[in-house]
């Protein structure tokens, strides 16, 4: 379905024309660019919004050809010999996605209000960072989405490298950079074989996302014969684990998710909630989008190891968060075991466990970067992040713990909020999968192992409420520091404004979560359908 | 278009009122004290209403015909998952009728009388606000037509107790007890979510109708093997196996009863709420509620049992016992009672295990009446006792500064009391009301009758044994037993309550000076107008379920049949079978309750125990050893087991200890045991997250950096770092690659892994080294 108007090339292309305008500004017009910062961020979360209700399911749901399956399309011819056009478009996966970029990046906006250091430039690269985000999401080439990830990392380096935290961001900025540079070097690898793999099989070389879709699911598909003369090694086969762990770097995935705890401590308060409620969701999103939709074969033999190391994530995350004695830190292994959930969602490999994926791609998105503003907000205020010398802060900042609060239940899973509509889908895709999917390493074979794994997964979600009650009584409960945090005092309006918009989000998928399940439904079916599963 | 005014779709609106008062409460009343009362009022009017509304009507008494075999409800799309819409919605048949009848009402009581109690707290608004929120969760959960919005009310009771028990959070054991408690019923839960996501799998849907009403489905589920232990457990067994566990932990059955005495901590009318009216029963109404599943392929009446029936036998008849012993020990009024509930939990988790269904439910139902009276009733005690302490240092006749190492007043330990009587009469006859149905008073008591018909079940499923039929029916043997002698002790502690707490002579000033302001002070009406409606139910409740051939009564209240047996059995498929009339339970039961009371009365009423002096039942167990007691008062150091360093909530020890134990106890106080062993675990992952992980990531750069600069010794010029990161990463996919090719030919993939590891290791070493060179 194209769009009548470019929508997705205006929400994209907003927040380049705002840093560019910032840009343009004298230097002393710092509150200037934080209003043009709000301004272009504000207007592509209103168009996500448009786009998000005017997704038609129903039609999503009829489609019958790739191309259906996308919709708000837009379409230029780019570099003709190549293959690479312009083409963006929207589906059930990335539909939410757009609105959670839009949440999260106006809501740093508003938090980062505060930034007196070079506010122009930060708000620039800032918008600069978001445009590749959205760019990512709404790209359906595979050259576009590439330009437009390495576009999210670059500004990503220098904001934190030059607002960060002191102690850490050359050092976080460049372990971050690299991971995922790697991550995306070797995916990119990946995609480029695919490119040929195809082009030689039919004729017509092109990165079109839709293209290679078409190719994937032919009945020979190139991507399906057998390379070497060597039974059972197929391009899809050999280069599923390199675009999937490629990409998986940028979601934590475990044993290359340490860049990621570093990176959210050592960014400002805005990127980290970018960081990570949404550039994580990107590496997840990317994994699922090039890695299982477009080589299900090789996803079918690769996920159901894969699965042991979201199972690590999960636990192990948990586990460390609850040793943190930094507050950041614990909300950075949060992000590592949550994310954990969103991998293993899509390793069930039904639509049931990668609706449950996509779902808390968006809850913990919004959660976590909730949790991040929090941080922040009393950062800002006491000056330390160390739990032990916290406390009593629910007296002093009644807004930033009630947040916290409810973030810490969307985070344990609480009902009633979206952290729990995201978790039960993918345990129910686990025990669903289980008996129909074995793990085959030479002669030596597992079967049923799923619902093991979700008894296991299971001990990160008490350890989270381990964690977070912890947090909240170290932190907002026990004694208050009167000497030492006399200059305490409540937040502003904007950083409530940001905290509640969060928030509503967080409530209303959790009490009405049919306002998002079908769309995300819609868009893993075809999926699912590729893997298989029903 | 929905019309309100039908039944189906009435009972959505009974959770409401309550939560639209919790969010009206938070958001906009919580300035004003009494407008606050009045929206957390009226949604409790509003609800009881409502839900009384419902319940006449279903069960027949007014507003057209009853349920006649057929539920009421309605539902709505709520979460599409592929192709099963999951649907939420509500829905009363016979068992949430009579829910329906004790919650609110319940709640409504609690809800005047925390007006009364909380009233001159600081932050009182926002106890309202919790309240009501608990009271939403609860009738959400009574009204649910499914399992998951169950499950979500079951959830948001859970932190509105870690709110409400923590409510005073300055006090560190009031928020450990709180986490204590969320913690504890978190463990639970989740292995309960782990069953209610395998019940979803396998029957793609949640709705009790649909799944429980099927015994096709049921049967079928019962004789698939689990995916899990599939050798030795169906998979209906391994299901209702996690969904008891959830029960274990909210009904706080052993093992994981250890939350609900220190619940103690929190108000006393949260108490009321999580013994009597939410929370607990929640997790009886549950195992309830989802009976036929449980008992998938067992048939209990034929000596038949499967591994949940047999788990709720044993552990409910254990904790029934267990908790009833240690209740014995006690002297913190609330203490006692907080073991009774446990005890009585154990009495419904035991008697449905051996498919006492309606007695189990009807237990639940006196027993949440009796409960909020007694918990209520204690509650004005205490009050009373503090107003009396505050009066008595007013005249100056006691020393308001403790000395050191003098106990500082505790105004709940019924040691401090007696004599009571004389000061609030009220409270006294409305908690004696109570005592004597907690106790099991023959006739006029509510407990009597549902203990009776415990006891009769027991028996007559337990009759197999004696007629010398097969070797099925131990458990009804073994929980006839354990309960009668659980009986007698329930008696004996609740006469040794009562009659430590009013009888006799005052023990302390504080209890000579009690009261509640005098009989037009507005506390002491608000606080003791429920008890006595309470207590009048606590009196005459158990007559809707008399047995019909029960001598003369049978005849006057139950001549068509046990209406609430009639009734309540509706709910399922199959009609449980009316059991004969027995005398042997009866007598039992008589001489259990009238035995307990007896040693009660002659231990501690007759000639009560004097201040200062030791208990006569210390003293005649400290005879047979002197361990025996110490061990019942201390809980069999369950609490120490589970929580090394708990620090016990006792006011003499000094506050350089508690603070002391609290550093300590900070982690302990969340995993209880597990806390030490999840710690070391977390502490090893981050160091091997540090020196492993960190180190191949950390070491590589340095190996380069230092690799770099020895190669600018060589050669003018740098060496781009990333052109060597590049060389890394493709001889790390050389490696993947040959690795993947040989799996599949060979399988050795588990071997060019530890080569791999070995390699990070080595790599992980050089880069050290040579970063250290280079330093």
């Amino acid at each position: 379905m194209y769009a009548p108007i470019p929508v997705l090339s205006i929400i994209t292309l907003t927040p380049v024309a705002g840093a560019l305008l910032i840009l343009l500004l004298p230097k002393s017009a710092k509150q200037e660019a934080r209003l043009i910062a709000a301004a272009a961020t504000g207007f592509s979360l209103l168009l996500g919004l448009f786009v998000f209700f005017n997704y038609d399911v129903a039609y999503a749901s009829a489609a019958t050809t790739v191309e259906q399956s996308f919709q708000f399309q837009e379409k230029i011819v780019w570099v003709a010999p190549l293959g690479i056009n312009y083409h963006l478009g929207v589906d059930g996966i990335s539909t939410p996605m757009v609105l959670l970029t839009g949440l999260a990046s106006f809501a740093g906006v508003l938090i980062s209000w505060g930034i007196d250091d070079r506010p122009r430039e930060f708000m620039a690269f800032f918008l600069l960072l978001v445009a590749g985000v959205y760019g990512v999401f709404v790209a359906l080439d595979l050259f576009v989405l590439f330009f437009f990830y390495e576009l999210a990392i670059f500004p990503m380096y220098l904001l934190i490298a030059t607002w960060g935290w002191k102690e850490l961001r050359e050092y976080a900025a460049m372990k971050l950079t690299l991971y995922i540079l790697i991550g995306s070097v070797v995916a990119l690898v990946g995609v480029l074989v695919l490119y040929f793999a195809a082009g030689n099989a039919t004729g017509v070389y092109s990165f079109d996302m839709v293209h290679m879709l078409e190719v994937g699911a032919m009945p020979n598909s190139p991507f399906n014969v057998e390379l070497f003369g060597i039974s059972g090694l197929t391009l899809a086969r050999l280069w599923f684990p390199f675009i999937f762990i490629g990409f998986g770097i940028l979601a934590g995935l475990f044993p290359f998710h340490n860049w990621s705890p570093d990176g959210h401590v050592a960014a400002p308060t805005a990127v980290s909630m970018i960081h990570a409620g949404v550039l994580m969701k990107l590496g997840a999103y990317s994994a699922l989008r090039v890695g299982v939709q477009l080589l299900p074969e090789g996803a079918q033999v690769h996920l159901p190891w894969i699965v042991l190391l979201t199972l690590i994530n999960v636990v192990y995350g948990a586990f460390i968060a609850m040793r943190q004695r930094d507050f950041k830190y614990v909300i950075g292994f949060s992000s590592v075991s949550h994310m954990g959930l969103v991998s293993m969602g899509i390793a069930t490999m039904s639509v049931v466990g990668m609706t449950g994926a996509g779902l808390q791609m968006f809850s913990h998105g919004a959660m976590t970067a909730l949790f991040f503003a929090c941080v922040g907000m009393v950062y800002d205020r006491a000056h330390t992040r160390d739990i032990p010398s916290l406390g009593g802060f629910s007296r002093k900042l009644p807004w930033v713990s009630f947040a916290f609060i409810l973030g810490g239940l969307v985070s344990m899973g609480m009902p009633g909020l979206s952290g729990f509509v995201s978790e039960f889908p993918i345990f129910m895709g686990l025990w669903n999968a289980s008996p129909t999917i074995q793990l085959t390493v030479g002669g030596w074979s597992l079967a049923n192992y799923y619902s093991v794994i979700a008894v296991v997964a299971v001990i990160g979600i008490v350890v989270t409420a381990a964690y977070v009650l912890r947090v909240v009584q170290q932190v907002f409960y026990g004694r208050f520091n009167e000497e030492r945090y006399q200059e305490v005092h409540d937040v502003t309006a904007l950083d409530k404004l940001a905290l509640v918009m969060l928030m509503v989000a967080l409530i209303i998928l959790g009490v009405w979560p049919n306002i998002m399940a079908p769309i995300v439904e819609s868009g893993v079916r075809p999926i699912a359908q590729l893997l298989g599963g029903a | 278009m929905i019309e309100w005014t039908n039944a189906n779709y009435l009972p959505w609106l009974i959770p409401v009122p309550p939560l639209i008062a919790f969010v009206l409460i938070v958001l906009v009343t919580n300035r004003s004290w009494w407008v606050t009362v009045f929206t957390a009022l009226a949604a409790s009017v509003l609800s009881w209403g409502l839900a009384t509304a419902v319940f006449l009507r279903s069960a027949g008494l007014a507003f057209g015909p009853g349920l006649a075999g057929a539920a009421f409800g309605s539902s709505a799309p709520w979460l599409d998952l592929g192709q099963t819409q999951f649907m939420m919605g509500v829905m009363v048949d016979p068992l949430t009728t009579v829910m329906l009848f004790m919650v609110p009402l319940a709640i409504l009581t609690i809800f005047i009388y925390s007006i009364g109690y909380i009233s001159h707290d600081p932050r009182r608004e926002r106890f309202l606000a919790y309240m009501s929120l608990f009271a939403g969760a609860m009738l959400t959960l009574v009204v649910a037509d499914n399992l998951l919005l169950l499950f979500i009310g079951w959830e948001v009771m859970g932190f509105c107790s870690y709110s409400l028990i923590g409510f005073w959070y300055e006090k560190p054991s009031a928020y450990r007890a709180g986490v204590k408690a969320f913690m504890t019923t978190r463990v639970a839960d989740v292995i309960m979510l782990l069953g209610v996501a395998y019940l979803f799998a396998e029957a793609g849907t949640l709705d009790f109708r649909t799944i429980l009403l099927d015994p096709a489905f049921l049967e079928k589920l019962a004789s698939t093997p689990a995916l899990i232990f599939g050798g030795a457990i169906s998979a209906a067994g391994l299901i209702g196996v996690f969904l008891v566990a959830g029960t274990i932990g909210k009904s706080a059955q052993f093992p994981l009863h250890v939350w609900l005495p220190d619940a103690m901590e929190g108000p006393t009318p949260v108490s009321a709420m999580i013994h009597a009216a939410a929370m607990v029963s929640a997790g009886v109404y549950m195992i309830i509620r989802m009976y036929p599943l449980l008992s998938a392929g067992a048939h209990p009446h034929e000596g038949v049992y499967n591994a949940p029936l047999l788990l709720m036998t044993y552990v409910g008849g254990f904790t029934a016992l267990f908790a009833a012993v240690i209740a014995i020990a006690q002297n913190d009024i609330k203490r006692v009672l907080a073991y009774s509930t446990i005890s009585q939990l154990g009495f419904m988790v035991g008697a449905l295990g051996i498919g006492a269904y309606t007695a189990a439910a009807f237990h639940l139902i006196m027993h949440g009446i009796f409960k909020a009276l007694l918990f209520m009733g204690s509650g004005a005690v205490i009050h009373a006792m503090e107003h009396g302490e505050h009066h008595a240092h007013e005249h100056g006749r006691h020393p308001h500064n403790t000395f050191a190492g003098d106990a500082p007043f505790d105004p709940q330990d019924m040691r401090n009391m007696g004599g009571l009587r004389q000061r609030i009469p009220v409270t006294f006859y409305t908690f004696v009301a109570g005592a004597m149905a907690l106790a099991g008073f023959p006739i006029i008591s509510a407990g009597f009758w549902s203990k009776d018909e415990i006891f009769s079940e027991a028996w007559h499923l337990g009759l197999g044994v004696l007629g010398g039929a097969n070797t099925g029916y131990g458990p009804a043997i073994f929980l006839f037993i354990v309960l009668a002698v659980a009986a007698f002790l329930t008696a004996l502690y609740t006469t040794r309550q009562v009659a430590m707490t009013f009888i006799g002579e005052p023990r302390t000033e504080a209890a000579a000076e009690a009261g509640l302001g005098g009989p037009s002070s507005m506390v002491s009406v608000l606080m003791q107008a429920p008890l006595i409606v309470l207590g009048v139910l606590a009196l005459v409740l158990g007559f809707i379920g008399v047995h019909p051939d029960f001598p003369l009564l049978g005849g006057l209240f139950s001549a068509q049949g046990n209406p609430f047996h009639s009734f309540v059995g509706g709910t399922l498929v199959e009609h449980p079978p009316a059991i004969p009339f027995y005398w042997v339970p009866l007598l039992t039961s008589l001489v259990v309750a009238l035995g307990g009371i007896f040693v009660g009365y002659w231990l501690y009423w007759r000639k009560p125990v004097p201040a200062g002096q030791a208990d006569p039942i210390q003293v005649s167990l400290d005879r047979i050893s002197p361990y025996l007691y110490t061990w019942m008062r201390n809980k069999f150091y369950l609490d120490e087991l589970y929580d090394r360093a708990l620090v016990k909530p006792s006011m003499w020890v000094s506050e350089t200890l508690v603070s002391a134990i609290l550093d300590q106890g900070i982690i302990d106080g969340i995993l209880h045991a597990i806390a030490r062993a999840a710690s070391w675990l977390g502490e090893l992952f981050k160091r091997f997250n540090r020196v492993m992980i960190d180190g191949v990531g950390d070491g590589i750069p340095m190996a380069i950096g230092a690799f770099g600069r020895w190669f600018r010794n060589i050669q003018t010029g740098n060496v781009q770092q990333y052109l060597m990161m590049a060389i890394i990463a493709t001889l790390v996919i050389g490696l993947s690659v040959s690795a993947l090719i040989v799996r599949v030919n060979t399988g050795v993939i588990l071997l060019v892994l530890g080569v791999l590891v070995v390699i990070i290791i080595v790599l992980n070493l050089i880069g050290r080294a040579w970063g250290g060179m280079a330093e």
